[in-house]
């Protein structure tokens, strides 16, 4: 390394740089904030059963196998647009029912397939599970993912 | 190794390496899903079986930093730690946490972030471990002789622990949610740990290549600076498709590939270090894995990570198996084989021996880096073929993954050889001490 690089220089344009990265990460940060609560999310339409379903999606680890906006485990389908490829904004009903009875009719114990837990969620949270689906596929996420398929 | 405090790190190695045991166990297991996916379907799900994949190798590197820290630390300040008893009392709480959680996943019972599934009360007791730590090593290094080695990786122990509190906030707002978990998740791997992990390599390359302290921590605040400076506006490549504005595309893509700069910088130092030295060490298998570790985390972390995070790219390869292909070979490179450098170095100190068991410890290398090597070009093959199938063709998810069977089958077999390289490892490093060549210059204090 070049001679001229003292010991303090490198140093103070570490602090200093470190420093100046830092505010400028926290600026866009708030500004990041402001814009998922005020443009990306409809958080008018985060009601109490959204919040319940995330908590019966956490509760149950569905990351660890699925995957939610492209991020959790790969190992089952991405479920972020679940709501959109089972129909859900033209056929909200249906789509409903479909991921019902889905759920419920796991595991298949199809030989040489994934397998699916038996959750045993009741009624109530499968509706909250559900409406969780729902709220989060109407997220702005830059037109990803590139289709259906997810 | 002149303080008796420092022998404070050979119980947290154990407790490391027994704990990687059990992380790559559970790979095993869960990469047997991938092939068999019958296998354990009932009684063992998958989603568990990750968890403790992922828990058991967040904690036994964290275990591996902590007990690193106990060791150089007195070396570095010239005084014995500030208190024994609190990096016991320490060592006893974490390791009741990190086998309580494996309990607790196994019986079901967890929360449902990524990485972050401990009950409340485990987060809670690794938080009061964490700040026992850094109580004890801040009062060690604020009283003793002050280096950049030991400020930096205070910097970075700290900064693990200030970013672990937003493990505690969890908004409903999902976008929310996931923007302040990659205040964890990036900015401990891509951010504060890269400073533990150039702090640890700097004391290694300073005991093993002697060179001047002074020419090996200007390199420091080199690559630590190129660590932050990239990093932290690096975050933006996971902030493009969770409902983060657009501007985050251009940043995301820009400082990604400034990411790569620091693990290249660490590759140019300790080899550029090891030249200029001349000297032969005695410990052959420590300064394997210390040269070994940079030039992994480059290709692991830095071009890996490249090859995925311009946001064109990543708008099609986002969730599929690149992702694991680069998550694997990163965190092997950086941090697992920082610390199995880091006890290589100092485990024949701790058990007052010359190095021994070299050439065992050297295969272990090997076997070790060929097998995730290799796990790593299969799990890529998968992604792309994932990629163009399901983004491009649009065919469905499962449909997809039928067709990378051969894929996971050879990952598996890799993930048996890594399992075997490891056990080779812990019986290198831990099993009976075996002399490989002995000498009169043994009898000797010191070679050189």
């Amino acid at each position: 390394m070049s001679e001229r690089l003292t010991k303090s220089a490198a140093r103070n344009i570490f602090y200093g740089g470190t420093a100046f990265f830092l505010l400028l990460f926290i600026a866009l940060s708030i500004h990041t904030h402001l814009y998922i609560v005020n443009t990306s999310t409809d958080q008018t339409t985060l009601t109490e059963s959204v919040a319940r379903g995330k908590h019966v999606w956490e509760r149950h680890s569905c990351i660890n196998c699925h995957s939610l906006l492209g991020e959790g485990a790969y190992f089952a389908p991405e479920l972020g647009n679940v709501w959109v490829r089972y129909g859900g904004r033209d056929h909200p009903e249906g789509a409903r029912m479909g991921l019902k009875a889905w759920m419920r009719a796991q595991p298949t114990g199809v030989p040489g397939r994934r397998q699916m837990p038996q959750f045993n969620l009741t009624e109530q949270e499968l509706d909250d599970l559900i409406d969780f689906f729902e709220w989060t596929s109407r997220i702005d996420t830059q037109g990803w993912p590139p289709n259906t398929a997810g | 190794m002149k303080y008796p405090t420092q022998k404070l790190a050979y119980p947290y190695f154990i407790a490391a390496l027994l704990l990687f045991v059990v992380q790559v166990l559970a790979g095993v297991l869960a990469g047997s899903v991938y092939a068999m996916p019958n296998f354990l379907a009932e009684s063992l799900p998958f989603h568990i079986i990750r968890m403790i994949h992922t828990n058991a190798l967040l904690v036994w590197l964290l275990l591996g930093y902590f007990g690193a820290s106990y060791f150089l630390i007195p070396e570095e300040s010239e005084r014995d730690i500030h208190s024994p008893k609190i990096a016991w009392l320490q060592l006893f709480i974490f390791v009741f946490a990190a086998l309580a959680a494996v309990v607790s996943y196994l019986a079901g019972v967890h929360e449902g972030r990524e990485f972050l599934e401990q009950p409340l009360w485990i987060k809670i007791l690794l938080v009061v471990a964490f700040l026992l730590f850094l109580y004890n090593v801040s009062m060690t290094v604020l009283k003793g002789r002050k280096t950049v080695v030991t400020s930096i990786l205070l910097l970075g122990m700290w900064g693990a622990a200030l970013m672990f509190l937003f493990a505690f906030y969890n908004p409903s707002n999902l976008a929310l949610d996931k923007m302040y978990w990659w205040y964890v998740v990036h900015i401990w791997v891509e951010g504060v740990w890269e400073l533990i992990m150039a702090s640890m390599l700097a004391f290694l390359l300073i005991k093993m290549t002697g060179v001047d302290r002074e020419v090996i921590e200007k390199w420091l605040y080199v690559v630590v600076g190129l660590a932050l400076f990239s990093g932290l506006l690096g975050t933006g490549h996971h902030y493009y498709w969770i409902g983060t504005p657009g501007y985050w595309q251009w940043i995301g893509s820009i400082f990604s590939v400034l990411e790569v700069l620091p693990f290249f910088a660490m590759v140019l130092w300790s080899f550029h270090m090891v030249y200029r030295s001349g000297r032969n060490h005695p410990n052959k298998a420590a300064m394997l894995w210390s040269l070994g570790c940079p030039v992994m985390a480059f290709f692991g972390a830095g071009v890996w990570g490249l090859l995925h995070s311009f946001s064109t790219v990543n708008f099609y390869s986002h969730g599929t198996q690149i992702t694991a292909a680069h998550g694997h070979m990163a965190f092997y490179g950086a941090y697992v084989m920082l610390n199995l450098a880091f006890f290589t170095y100092a485990l024949p100190q701790l058990r007052g021996v010359q190095p021994y068991n070299q050439i065992l410890n050297m295969w272990s290398f090997w076997v070790m880096t060929a097998a995730m090597a290799f796990m790593t070009f299969t799990l890529t093959f998968a992604g792309v073929l994932q990629t163009h199938l399901q983004r491009v063709v649009g065919m469905g998810f499962m449909e997809i993954q039928q067709q990378l069977d051969l894929f996971y089958w050879m990952r598996l077999l890799a993930g048996i050889v890594f399992f075997a390289g490891a056990l080779l490892y812990l019986y290198a490093a831990l099993g009976p001490t075996k002399k490989q060549v002995s000498s009169p210059l043994e009898m000797q204090p010191a070679i050189k």
